[in-house]
């Protein structure tokens, strides 16, 4: 009995290893050994004491801190009301509501940039912050509402009919619930605000650089790259110890608590109807103002039709579209499966590996383009070259892609009770059925979430694409730049509208996988 | 026996080895090293030429802007991504020479190319150049009667200096150009002064190109009357107008310009030397050349070129633009950028 | 003394409750007996101020509850399958319904509601460790910890096996009586409803057919249902 019990342990613990080997190897290669080759280029030539070093660190380092912190909060804030109201009800056009809200995730900040200034923004830090509440509510929105709509109602019942009033039956009862969910949104607007470019320099002037700005000044226009080094080391710490402090808040609190099914949401009736439907417009009125800037812009003379012609100096603007649109499903592929896998092995372990190993993942997110960018250069040429690959561009999207699966899966994950494996076990299931028959099933939910976001996240990325060499290939993001890039009516028309086609297209998609998602969910 | 045949297949190996080293054969594909904006301009048709007369299919990398691929060059010296490397400009000149990435090469054409421009000791080769100029929007200068301002000295009233919108010297490529025509212009010892003034006047800066082109300008629905801009741009305004029409709507001040000179070289530890040379001979022939002034709105390197009609048209190139060394502008630049951004920021 | 008087309540337009009528002494339990889907659970909810009320009145010692909100009423529900707050341990969720009364010492009222139900030392457990018949005894003891004036437990041993019933059932009935409980028992057992009830009422689509004590009811059944579901 005893040496039969040894061996199953073992090869349980060979299946995590296996499991766990996938995405150890993907993030490995394609993030750890390329940052850690180019810090060491970068350090190899640092003389410590630099004039002025540590004066500017600190000051750099400071103001990326508390702007991405008060942008993380004001983010959280802004996004409470419309994630209640679609967490808490069932009304017309709420899937839509919730598609809209991720399209300005996916626009590029030089297109929100200039919508914003033509909106009477002035360069300043409150036109920073409203930007970065802009691009990230839809982070806040769609994870928290994905827990909250699935709360068990008896609870806050419970509270209620326990003498606790509707305002205490939310902080005491929904809020602490949704409080792992409400963590992982945060963690991830702090990554994307601390490492916050684009925004930073179109509605911050020079004034406000972050760290990310820094290390892109010190390393491409002054080719200081012991400098850029030494700020792209801090900046990983940093990002790090928010981690750190994330994931031990994660672990005080038991994050393993039973997530029920979906379940039908009510339909607001009486006075909430007026507060749901104000709450509703009123948040997607601020989303869309600037959005409905780029609209009207796109409006001119044969704009659109323009995309689809061949124009002599870009060739055929429309062509980005499909570019972009596989350049994400490869990516999306490529991060669902290193994303389920590395949550499949961080949930079956609890401990300081696993831990570490959920922060690896999340790194990339807080890692400047600049040091991957350079990093693929001086890493990649062995055992195949891969520096000057198309694959690259589907890569380095993955990897920004893979923390949002590993975030939406994994609370979903630990939720799922031992009790409903050993029972299949039981039953005959081998360890891969019974992840399929029993994880995957329950999981795919989550997944279809996480998928989505590694979805528009590729179709929307910029920074990372444009420091990795590669073969002269348009994405719709890169296609809208080199047309902001030319003077003339025409080309300014012309990538409003591709940016317009753009938004189009992300809440197209984020429709249909909301869509997939609910048929995916009727099966069981 | 043995051991003879073996010194035989020794032998000819060997033989084989120092034929493959002496006479290159002909690759089927050269890789070319762009930032962005060259990159998107290119078509089926750029290089179909080279590839009818050689035999050779020009494949384009793009590598973000040109500070990026620069750098990209240098982490990837002796073992490049590329075989030749398209749009180096002064901007970062001294820092791809100094890192020796180049093979040296005199292409057959270079002679046409005006002697100013080349590098006398042809590491790398100029393929066209573009001026970076102050624009004006055309009918405020008319409506309001006031003169467009023909030296940069003038730009010191607040008239104009609250009526002009410039780019970020450390964010944006044509920024840092119209500041090294200030330094060029005033000297070491004035240009911050000039700035002081342009900044109490109520001077516009913005991050970038398009944010200051298309929100700033008035021409485009902003504030600003003056922007810093291109001079090919007045010709783009026509080709990418939304009606047809005659004329642009905005003209080229003359006084301030700035030239920015681009060049190719061939990337150190090609395999394909000689092949590489061919590219770069073909840059500069009136077949490329001429495809220029459309395609990415600069000029050509090569004097025999003829410009499209649309900018022999509209076009102002103008007389005496401002130039600063490569190695001056390398052993500066920080240093200029900081004071600019200590009189501009505080 | 609760009145439920001719009440009607719908959810999404589908009429649950029609008429319902049903009236509570001061320390009787009634074991309110039914099919499932006959709209047992909604009454509670309605008493308890969770779902809407269209027509009819609830009223408490004679005063309207219909417009005090549902945390005012001083009621207790203790919930089909328990809905034991997952983020609190045994003790805070013992523990909420006191300190939503600002009892500023609720340590010795918590032991000594675990105590009743047989979990003395319980308190700082998770409740994911529970088994299911402890999480029974924590809900119980949660919603009678804070002393309601009118108690409703809705299908109380629902989904536990049949001997911890039978014990439960037993306990259930001394605790009630011991605390002078007024309130209503759901379940579709006759056998739990007798053993945990003063009364017996009984519920059909919506509509109390009949109310009385077992022996009465299976003397003069109202209808043939009736004699069918109580023998």
């Amino acid at each position: 009995m005893d040496t039969g019990d040894g061996r199953l342990r073992r090869s349980i613990r060979w299946g995590w290893v296996g499991v766990a080997t996938v995405p150890a190897l993907f993030v490995g290669y394609f993030f750890a050994y390329p940052v850690v080759r180019i810090l060491d280029v970068g350090l190899s030539e640092l003389s410590i004491g630099a004039s002025g070093l540590q004066a500017r660190l600190l000051r750099v380092g400071w103001f990326t801190l508390w702007q991405a912190s008060l942008s993380t909060v004001l983010t959280l804030l802004a996004a409470t009301p419309l994630t209640w109201a679609v967490s808490s009800y069932e009304f017309k056009g709420r899937r839509l509501a919730t598609a809209l809200v991720a399209v300005p995730f996916v626009l590029p900040t030089v297109v929100v940039g200039t919508a914003f200034l033509s909106l009477g923004f002035v360069q300043s830090i409150g036109s920073i912050l409203a930007a970065h509440v802009f691009f990230n509510v839809a982070v806040v929105v769609r994870t928290v509402s994905s827990v909250w709509s699935r709360i068990d109602p008896r609870l806050i019942e419970a509270g209620r009919v326990l003498g606790a009033g509707p305002w205490q039956t939310f902080r005491l009862v929904t809020l602490p619930l949704l409080r792992p969910a409400i963590a992982a949104a945060s963690s991830i607007v702090f990554l994307f605000t601390f490492t916050s470019f684009g925004v930073v320099l179109i509605l911050g002037g020079f004034r406000f650089a972050t760290l990310e700005v820094e290390i892109y000044r010190q390393a491409v226009n002054l080719f200081d790259l012991p400098l850029a080094a030494s700020l792209a080391i801090v900046q990983l710490i940093g990002v790090t110890t928010a981690l750190y402090v994330y994931s031990r808040y994660q672990e005080s609190r038991s994050a393993s608590w039973e997530v029920a099914g979906a379940r039908l949401l009510p339909r607001p009736r009486g006075a909430m109807r007026w507060l749901v439907g104000s709450v509703v417009i009123a948040s997607l009125t601020v989303l869309m103002a600037p959005l409905i800037s780029l609209f009207s812009d796109s409006l001119g003379r044969g704009f659109y039709t323009g995309l689809f012609g061949s124009d002599a100096v870009v060739g055929s603007p429309i062509a980005s579209v499909g570019n972009s649109l596989r350049f994400a499903a490869i990516a999306t592929l490529i991060s669902t499966i290193v994303g389920l896998m590395a949550a499949a092995a961080i949930s079956a372990r609890r401990g300081t590996l696993s831990k570490w190993f959920d922060m690896l993942l999340m790194l990339p997110l807080g890692t400047s383009a600049v040091t991957i960018g350079f990093g693929f250069i001086v890493a990649l040429d062995w055992p195949v070259d891969l520096r000057a690959s198309f694959w690259l561009i589907p890569i380095a999207h993955a990897l920004v892609a893979v923390p949002f699966v590993v975030r939406t899966t994994l609370p979903t994950l630990r939720s799922i009770r031992q009790e409903m494996r050993d029972a299949a076990a039981v039953l005959g299931a081998s360890p891969w059925r019974v992840w399929r028959q029993i994880d995957l099933p329950i999981v795919s939910r989550a997944a279809m979430v996480g998928s989505g976001f590694a979805f528009v996240v590729s179709l929307g990325e910029f920074g990372a694409t444009s420091f990795v060499a590669r073969p002269n290939i348009h994405t719709v993001p890169t296609m809208i730049f080199r047309l902001l890039g030319r003077p003339g009516e025409v080309s300014f028309g012309m990538a409003m509208a591709l940016s317009v086609l753009l938004a189009a297209i992300t809440a197209g998609v984020v429709m249909w996988l909301d869509r997939a998602r609910v048929g995916e969910l009727g099966r069981f | 026996m043995r051991l003879s045949k073996l010194t035989a297949i020794g032998i000819s190996a060997l033989a084989l080895a120092i034929a493959a080293c002496s006479a290159e054969q002909a690759p089927g594909t050269l890789t070319l090293i762009a930032h962005d904006s060259f990159a998107d301009g290119v078509t089926e048709d750029t290089f179909a030429a080279f590839t009818e007369e050689t035999g050779i299919r020009v494949e384009v990398l793009a590598a973000g802007d040109a500070g990026s691929m620069v750098n990209q060059a240098v982490l990837s010296k002796g073992n490049p991504l590329a075989d030749v490397l398209f749009g180096v400009d002064d901007t970062y000149l001294s820092r791809a020479l100094d890192e020796e990435i180049f093979r040296v090469y005199r292409s057959t054409e270079v002679d046409k190319v005006h002697p100013e421009l080349v590098d006398t000791q042809y590491r790398v080769t100029p393929i066209d150049y573009g001026d970076v100029c102050i624009n004006y929007d055309t009918a405020w200068f008319e409506s309001t009667s006031i003169a467009v301002p023909e030296r940069l000295e003038s730009l010191r009233a607040e008239l104009y200096a609250s009526h002009l919108s410039v780019e970020h010297p450390a964010t944006s490529s044509p920024g840092l150009a119209f500041m090294f025509a200030t330094i060029a212009e005033f000297g070491e010892e004035g240009w911050l002064d000039f700035w002081a003034d342009l900044r109490d006047g109520g001077v516009r800066v913005a991050s970038d190109w398009t944010t200051a082109y298309y929100t700033d300008f008035l021409t485009h629905g902003g504030p600003s009357s003056m922007v810093v801009s291109y001079a090919s741009s007045p010709p783009a305004e026509v080709v990418f107008s939304e009606e047809p029409i005659d004329s642009p709507p905005t003209g080229v001040i003359e006084a301030g310009c700035y030239r920015q000179v681009e060049y190719a070289g061939i990337l150190a530890g090609t395999q394909y030397p000689a092949a590489a040379g061919k590219l770069i001979d073909f840059m500069l022939s009136l077949e490329f050349q001429e495809q220029i002034p459309l395609s990415w709105f600069v000029f050509p390197a090569n004097q025999d070129a003829q410009l499209p009609s649309v900018f022999a048209e509209h076009v102002v190139i103008p007389d005496d633009p401002a130039r600063l060394s490569p190695a001056y502008i390398a052993e500066n630049r920080d240093r200029w950028i900081d004071e600019w951004i200590q009189v501009m920021e505080g | 003394m609760l009145e439920i008087d001719q009440i009607d309540v719908s959810i999404e337009d589908t009429p649950i409750l029609r008429q319902a009528d049903l009236t509570v002494g001061n320390g009787e339990v009634v074991g309110l007996l039914g099919p499932s889907g006959s709209g047992k659970s909604t009454l509670l909810r309605a008493v308890a101020g969770l779902v809407d009320v269209a027509s009819g009145d609830i009223r408490w010692d004679g005063a309207s509850l219909l417009d005090v909100p549902t945390h005012r009423r001083g009621l207790g529900l203790m919930f089909q399958g328990y809905a034991l707050f997952p983020h609190l341990d045994v003790a805070q969720n013992v523990g909420f319904g006191l300190r939503m009364q600002r009892n500023a010492t609720p340590g010795p009222l918590i032991s000594e509601a675990l105590e009743m139900v047989g979990l003395a030392g319980y308190e700082n457990r998770e409740v994911d460790s529970l088994s299911g018949g402890e999480k029974q005894r924590v809900a119980l003891a949660r919603t009678l910890a804070p002393q309601p004036r009118f108690v409703m437990l809705d299908e109380p041993l629902g989904a536990l096996d049949r001997n911890l019933r039978r014990m439960l059932m037993t306990e259930m009935r001394e605790i009630l009586t011991e605390r002078e409980v007024t309130g209503i028992v759901v379940t579709h057992d006759r056998d739990e409803a007798v053993a945990m009830a003063d009364r017996l009422a009984l519920m059909r689509e919506g509509t109390i057919v009949q109310t009385g004590t077992l022996s009465e009811i299976l003397d003069r059944p109202a209808n043939d249902w009736v004699r069918a579901f109580v023998s």
